[in-house]
């Protein structure tokens, strides 16, 4: 990388950036995904400040004691320019109910999600894999390879413990190495190309 | 989540906005990017404004990297972005339109770029 003036020149975009894409980054809380987006993006990692006023408004009114109050929730997200002016953001999204809206903003446009699971938790998935449902992005899931998680489990079952359609790939990943994510962002990314392929198949009789 | 890195806003989220939640007309996507139009600049304008123009002054940027620049809401950014393209002094264009996403070339030369970072 050449390298620049400031920190903040960096984050500027290359005059070459033409198509900006995204893909979500999802899952449960401490599963690894602002690790993942640090691991491959080229600016240093970044994050907004998310004010989710309605949600926090909804819980005042049942507790009947706090007013006002608005939550914050940081969103990282990074960035990787790829050739022909594509630029592909990563957004970390948090991956809880409560956080829908917010979801369903940052979902918007985007190309798909890959879902972080983390196999000592498998129930900790449920709730973001309802909401990436609902949202009818398309998804991979990645199990983060942690340490002391439970070997035992095959592939299969880790696919009926999540309940996961044949066709979604899972792969797993340690999202500290840069290739194992790009692996991950890539079995996305195929089954993207997969379903088009399938979607504008011509008609088999 | 992430912890912050230390540091309060540049620029109050309620003084950024004056108050206004939405812009009746421009609704921008958190990748839309932000461009300095060639107008100078004119007086009167908020700090929150001339803080954005100040970021842009250097380059193009998206909605959610001036957020983070200026550690502001999303929201925030969107409300000043529309307030400076009604002045002429913002030029912003949408990334690409969500129907154009699945355009199988475009997932291809994605595919390529992710495969061609391996090492
Ligand atoms: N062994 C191993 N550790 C990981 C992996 N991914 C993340 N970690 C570790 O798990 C911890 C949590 O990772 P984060 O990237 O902060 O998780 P997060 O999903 O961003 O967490 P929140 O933003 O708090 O929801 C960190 O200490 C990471 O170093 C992985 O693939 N393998
Ligand atoms: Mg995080």
């Amino acid at each position: 990388m050449a390298s620049a003036p400031s920190s903040t020149s960096r984050v500027h975009l290359p005059d070459t950036a033409r198509d900006l894409v995204k893909i979500l980054v999802t899952g449960p809380f401490g599963v690894g995904k602002t690790t993942l987006i640090d691991s491959v993006s080229e600016i240093r990692p970044l994050h907004t400040e998310e004010h989710l006023t309605e949600a926090s408004a909804q819980v005042d009114d049942l507790d009947g004691v706090r007013d006002k109050v608005t939550t914050t929730v940081a969103v990282d997200f990074g960035r990787i320019s790829l050739p022909d002016g594509i630029v592909l953001y990563l957004f970390g999204t948090p991956g809880q109910e409560r956080f829908r809206p917010l979801w369903d903003d940052i979902a918007y446009g985007a190309l798909g999600a890959l879902v972080l699971v983390d196999s000592r938790r498998v129930d900790a998935s449920f709730d973001v894999l309802g909401l990436v449902e609902e949202s009818g992005l398309p998804y991979a899931v990645a199990f983060n390879a942690f340490p002391d998680a439970p070997r035992h489990y095959t592939q299969d079952q880790l696919r009926a413990a999540l309940d996961l359609d044949p066709g979604t790939p899972m792969v797993t990943c340690d999202a500290r190495e840069a290739n194992s994510s790009l692996d991950a962002l890539l079995a996305l990314v195929q089954h993207l190309i997969d379903r088009q392929n399938t979607a504008t198949a011509p008609e088999s009789v | 989540m992430t912890a912050r890195p230390g540091g309060r806003p540049l620029v109050p989220a309620y003084l950024a906005t004056g108050g206004t939640a939405r812009h009746p007309r421009l609704r921008l996507e958190r990748l839309s990017l932000l461009l300095r139009s060639d107008k100078p600049v004119p007086d009167g304008l908020t700090p929150a404004q001339l803080a954005l123009l100040d970021e842009l002054a250097d380059g193009t940027l998206t909605v959610v990297e001036a957020a983070a620049l200026l550690r502001l809401p999303v929201s925030a950014i969107r409300v000043l972005a529309a307030e400076l393209v009604d002045r002429d002094l913002l030029v912003t264009r949408a990334p690409i339109p969500p129907a154009e996403r699945f355009a199988p070339d475009l997932l291809k030369r994605v595919a390529d770029g992710l495969r061609a970072l391996k090492h």
